[in-house]
């Protein structure tokens, strides 16, 4: 029986790899056939998505820039999810993390080459951790709900960014709300191979997160507490788990990682610290941890499709007439809604298995 | 918050269904276009995009009329972030426009790359400056404008207190807000000018009521005229003019009709007619490089007076403000700008 | 009797889960106006056997027939309308809402769109009189206690005019008193000719409330008998399918095994827990020394849970307001429980799944629970996986946890093999101090031998155990010394053999005073 029962697993296995893939193209179809209604080709509109994202080079390097500060914010909404928390201030911990890093990069102009990126990525995580590690403390201490404050936060980072920017770090050049550019050895060059796109290693810092998120949670002794409190706090409690520290360090650890956002940003692309330069990135993180189950590589992956939807959606305005920028807002909706109707595809498990 | 913008994204995705289904102009059926025969103009939309009832409303106008008066063939994006400007203008360089327009300063460094990259084509930047030979800056005084709103504000006052009502806290609006408060000094010395702004977020543009609550405390302070440089959330700032029986003063486009009998006047800024001339020069094979100012003078900036408001203002605050308008143009009269202090 | 109709009857049913047998060829037979049992061991498959009849799952083959017509039910709602209703172990209810929203819920009486709140009023009273179940209709449900939430869900199938009522496991979650007062009701409903079936594993209560028993084992139905023709011991063989042994300690006192206390290794003093004016802990203070086993009895809720939270959590003064926890000759009032149970102390908590496991994850996830930080798992702050893989296996062995995986989720193992599991746990960093809380509780009788198998196993290594539990029974067999706990206090204390249920039950109930 036990070899049957092997059998039943790896097929329940494969159902898993495979539930998310016919969702997304579920998805994808509806909106698809929105576009029909709204009076283009699917076809049409399938084969630009695709070029945009995907059809060369610079496309993919375009693609491969958007996903990366969303794996940031992904991981970071994730972390939170493993430790029963629901981090929905990645996006002012981000803006945190850009700044600091901006802030760096202009305050001390004369750190010496190599060491420059490496002190203001430090900056990144540190400023983002720090936006995290409060309502992490106000949840563990004072029992405030960090829905609420990792939200309220958000405010408050968006107008405290914003005041440094123009009162104390101020472009003079410049008309736009942004401050000052970095200092030359800061800056990390594009990818050249990608051509003409902001591209840059920040991508392969957030694999390097993705895979230390995944050992941290899976193989250490700290992950496994965090994700025991965020499954079970009482039984958590009980086995001497101090729940209050978890939930500090996992929202400090969200927050950080978060603050990663800024380096491809601000070192990597624009230079500086722009005002809102986020699209919402902390908010997509939410949809690219769930879509991405909160695994890791879930999250690169649903990272790398928000990427090319955002990306393809830019040229789907270009290129049509009838179908604008909020489609893509629509078609990562609907694929949103597609994974995570998790009561459907249940049936679907068992009328499959 | 997610939610809710994603949402009024969405129904923004439908609205402007009518407005391209009346253009019908489908790219894959065009003919290429024989030289200057038919122009070829993009448009590049910042993040607020083209339904935003500010400067890049202002500037969709100008492009309609350049289709239907020059006959132009115009396509138009709008951008979804701030790093999208440069690969969509670059992606219509590569195409076969003559004339690439990115609305909003925020594209400046964006036009500075791709006009560096694309040397044959012809770029326009509205309301920032490139300096570079294949880029036309257009720049609009709105120092000037607003002076002479502050000076319609403050003969206007009956309490010797003003308002503004600024929408982010950008230099730009900075700009507005000291030319309006030094126009109403220059009428009334004594006159208060009381400032707020709705934030320092993307968000400050479209929150209405942020802005009416911002205008019902100016109104009980005892300011009777407010003058907003808020985007959509100066629709609050209206709405709080009518409850209270007091004034405001309209930004940007003629708004005088919005709440006719509370609106004192609007301060003008006609990007849609820089931007139709800007395209008529390029039809007719003119188009130059360099700045080109709009002020007071060219009247690319200037304060309406129709039915609407003709009663508002008695024919003594008429004489002074053409009077100040005329000094202005003539130099006798300095208006301080904020980019230059 | 025999001259009544059936009102149900299962003929043949069978049931596949992919390839395992839940169900095969199950033959039932209730007669109406009956109280039938159905027994048998978690995994046994009676619960797949009642889901079928109560429509959640469509039988593969047989047939089911209501009050001798056959019906094919497509859902639970085919299953009410045939007039069946059933009471979950879980309750559903909504908390923050009144017992009467809670009974309509989902059948809403309306009037011209309107809910009649009025009219199921009326109609809810004349069925709270009809069988004599009292309710106050509008106190919040989350108020009220277990037994009375059971009433209510049990009101909920008479609102809905169930005649057939199956009620799974309802006695485990009640303390005795509420038990005894659930067999004066279904005794009450039965008088009012409704036919209930009571899914259960606990052969007491078998006995006492039923007409008819059918057992399951394996899948199949091993025993159909007469509840005045049977014993426990007939019932247990037959459940269990071998000799089981129903009352352990005896068994090894007559093996004549000579047995002796050594120092003490718990030792709480004076402990006192104050809440908002209430005092949930007075003055608790005893002591339990090595190779002995001290039972707490106590009906529920009289201050059980808080004494174990106060010598879990010591230093934090949710749980404790006053008092001394010494452990092995320490004390550790002011330590983290995680320092606590470093020195040896494992805990049977009394709710394994809210307070003992993770139950969406593996099974060698939740062996890990508590013993994370062992040198023995961990090591540079890294769990060891091999030396934790080697261990879970041999654990599944030496306690019988079936199945013998151990990367399965924990929710799917049987309530029996989910305790196992736990006692695994706690035995693996060899206690000298286990807290054992209901260790018993929902679990199957051969289940429960083996469980107390090992806690006296412990006692005999030298284990200082604390137990408590609200089964008197569990409580006599297993003590050596017996605490009565009433409102926070302790009001009796007995050696082994000095007591009566009987003087227990009456300190239990809060009668020392006299």
């Amino acid at each position: 029986m036990s070899e049957v029962h092997l059998g039943m697993k790896s097929r329940e296995r494969i159902f898993r790899f495979i539930q998310p893939v016919v969702a997304i193209l579920f998805g994808l179809a509806i909106g698809l056939l929105i576009t029909l209604y709204a009076g283009e080709n699917p076809w049409h509109v399938l084969k630009i998505l695709a070029n945009s994202a995907f059809g060369s080079v610079e496309n993919i390097g375009m693609t491969l820039f958007y996903a990366t500060p969303l794996i940031f914010t992904g991981l970071s909404v994730a972390i939170g999810f493993h430790a029963g928390l629901f981090n929905i201030g990645a996006e002012g911990q981000l803006a945190f993390g850009a700044l600091a890093a901006a802030a760096v990069g202009i305050l001390y102009p004369n750190v010496p080459g190599p060491l420059a990126p490496v002190l203001a990525t430090l900056a990144a995580f540190a400023a983002g951790a720090v936006w995290g590690y409060i309502p992490g403390w106000l949840r563990a201490r004072r029992g405030a709900h960090e829905v609420i404050n990792t939200i309220m936060l958000n405010f408050v980072a968006a107008g405290l960014t914003s005041w440094i920017t123009l009162y104390l770090l101020k472009s003079t050049e410049s008309q736009n709300p942004e401050t000052r550019t970095i200092a030359p050895a800061y800056l990390i060059s594009h990818f050249a191979f990608f051509g003409d796109t902001p591209f840059n290693p920040s991508f392969l810092l957030a694999l390097v997160a993705a895979f230390a998120l995944w050992v941290l949670l899976w193989k250490t002794v700290l992950g496994y507490e965090m994700r025991a409190v965020g499954q079970n706090e009482l039984a958590a409690r009980a086995a001497g788990i101090d729940s209050a520290k978890m939930r500090i360090i996992a929202l400090t650890l969200a927050g950080g990682l978060a603050g990663f956002v800024g380096v491809g940003e601000v070192l990597g692309h624009s230079h500086k610290f722009e005002i809102g330069f986020s699209p919402g990135y902390g908010f997509m993180g939410i949809a690219v941890a769930l879509l991405g189950r909160n695994r890791p590589l879930g999250i690169i992956g649903a990272a790398i499709l928000f990427g090319a939807l955002h990306k393809g959606s830019l040229d789907l305005d270009m290129e049509t007439e009838k179908v604008t920028r909020d489609l893509s807002l629509i078609l990562q909706a609907l694929i949103i809604l597609a994974v995570s109707a998790d009561g459907f595809w249940e049936r679907v498990r068992k009328a499959v298995l | 918050m997610f939610k809710i913008q994603s949402l009024a994204k969405i129904s923004s995705f439908f609205a402007p269904r009518f407005i391209s289904g009346v253009l019908a102009l489908s790219l894959s059926t065009l003919v290429p276009a024989q030289a200057f025969a038919e122009l070829k103009v993009a448009f590049v939309f910042d993040k607020g995009g083209k339904d935003d009832k500010s400067f890049n409303s202002s500037a969709y106008r100008g492009a309609m009329e350049a289709k239907d008066k020059l006959k132009a063939s115009i396509k138009y994006v709008e951008a979804t972030d701030e790093t999208a400007y440069e690969s969509l203008l670059k992606s219509f360089a590569k195409k076969d426009y003559d004339l690439i327009i990115g609305i909003g300063v925020a594209q400046a460094d964006a036009i500075r790359k791709a006009a560096a990259q694309f040397p044959q084509k012809h770029f326009v930047i509205v309301d920032g400056e490139v300096k570079a030979p294949n880029v036309r800056s257009l720049l609009f005084e709105e120092q000037e404008g607003s002076y002479l709103v502050g000076a319609i504000a403050a003969l206007s006052s009956k309490t010797g207190k003003v308002g503004f009502i600024g929408g982010m806290d950008i230099p730009l609006i900075r700009r507005f807000e000291m030319g309006y408060a030094a126009g109403a000094k220059k009428m009334n010395p004594k006159v208060q000018v009381i400032s707020n702004y709705i934030g320092v977020t993307g968000d400050a543009w479209n929150n209405p009521p942020k802005g009416k609550e911002l205008a019902l405390s100016q109104y009980s302070s005892g300011v009777d005229v407010i003058f907003s440089a808020a985007g959509a959330s100066g629709s609050g700032v209206f709405d709080a003019a009518e409850e209270q029986k007091k004034f405001t003063i309209g930004v940007d486009s003629n708004q005088n009709w919005i709440k006719p009998g509370h609106v004192l006047t609007s301060m003008l800024k006609k990007i849609d007619e820089a931007v139709f001339v800007t395209c008529k020069e390029a039809s007719e094979g003119r188009f130059s490089a360099g700045v080109q100012r709009f002020g007071l003078a060219s009247k690319g900036i200037d304060y309406a007076v129709d039915q609407y408001n003709e009663k508002l203002l008695s024919s003594e605050t008429r004489k002074k403000v053409e009077a100040l308008k005329a000094d202005i143009i003539s130099g006798k009269v300095k208006v301080p700008d904020y980019y230059k202090k | 009797m025999t001259t009544q109709p059936l009102a149900v009857e299962l003929r043949g049913l069978a049931k596949r889960f992919g390839s395992v047998i839940a169900n095969a060829g199950i033959q039932l037979e209730v007669r109406a106006g009956s109280i039938h049992g159905v027994i048998g061991e978690n995994g046994a498959g009676k619960s797949t056997a009642m889901k079928m009849l109560y429509g959640m799952y469509a039988p593969d083959e047989g047939e089911i027939l209501i009050q001798g017509k056959p019906l094919r039910f497509k859902s639970p709602s085919d299953a009410i309308h045939a007039g069946i209703g059933m009471v979950h172990q879980h309750f559903m209810l909504a908390g923050p809402h009144t017992a009467l929203d809670n009974i309509i819920l989902g059948a809403e009486p309306s009037h011209l769109g309107v809910l009649d709140r009025a009219g199921a009023r009326t109609k809810l009273q004349a069925l709270c009189k009809q069988y004599g179940l009292p309710l106050d209709l509008d106190a919040p449900v989350e108020t009220l206690s277990v037994g009375v939430q059971q009433r209510i869900e049990i009101l909920k199938l008479l609102y809905r005019n169930a005649q057939i009522l199956i009620l799974d496991e309802p006695t485990a979650v009640l303390t005795p008193q509420e038990t005894e007062e659930l067999l004066g009701n279904l005794k009450k409903l039965k008088a009012e000719g409704k036919t209930i079936l009571i899914i259960t594993h606990k052969l007491k209560e078998v006995l006492s409330f039923t007409d008819e028993v059918t057992v399951f084992r394996g899948g199949k139905v091993s025993g159909r008998v007469k509840t005045s023709e049977t014993n426990a011991q007939q019932l247990a063989n037959l459940m269990v399918g071998r000799e089981v042994v129903l009352k352990v300690q005896e068994v090894e006192s007559a093996a004549g095994v000579k047995h002796t206390f050594g120092k003490c290794l718990l030792r709480v003093e004076r402990l006192n827990l104050k809440q908002k004016g209430h005092s949930h802990l007075k003055d608790v203070s005893f002591e339990v020394r090595a190779g002995e086993v001290v039972g707490i009895a106590g009906v529920e809720g009289n201050g059980q849970t808080e004494l174990i939270e106060a010598i879990l959590h010591p230093s934090d003064p949710r749980c404790l307001t006053s008092g001394k926890v010494r452990v092995l000759d320490q004390d550790v009032t002011d330590r983290k429980t995680f320092e606590i149970r470093a020195l040896g102390v494992g805990v049977i908590p009394q709710d394994r799944h809210h307070q003992g496991l993770l139950l969406e994850r593996s099974v060698k996830e939740n062996f890990l629970l508590g013993l994370h930080r062992r040198r023995q798992f961990a090591k540079h702050g890294f769990i060891l996986q091999k030396a934790l893989d080697q261990s879970v296996e041999k654990a599944l062995e030496n306690y019988d946890v079936r199945p013998r995986r151990a990367d399965i989720a924990v929710g799917g193992l049987s309530g029996g093999n989910q305790q196992k599991l736990i006692i695994a746990r706690e035995f693996e960093c060899g206690p000298q101090v286990l807290i054992a809380a209901q260790p018993t509780r929902g679990v199957d009788v051969g289940a429960i031998e083996f469980i107390h198998r090992r806690i006296l196993k412990a006692r005999s290594e030298g284990v200082a155990t604390l137990l408590i539990s609200s089964e008197l029974d569990e409580i006599l067999t297993l003590s050596d010394r017996i605490l009565v706990i009433y409102e926070g206090q302790i009001v009796g204390d007995h050696l082994r053999g000095q007591a009566d249920e009987n003087q227990i039950g009456l300190k239990m109930g809060g009668g020392h005073h006299e």
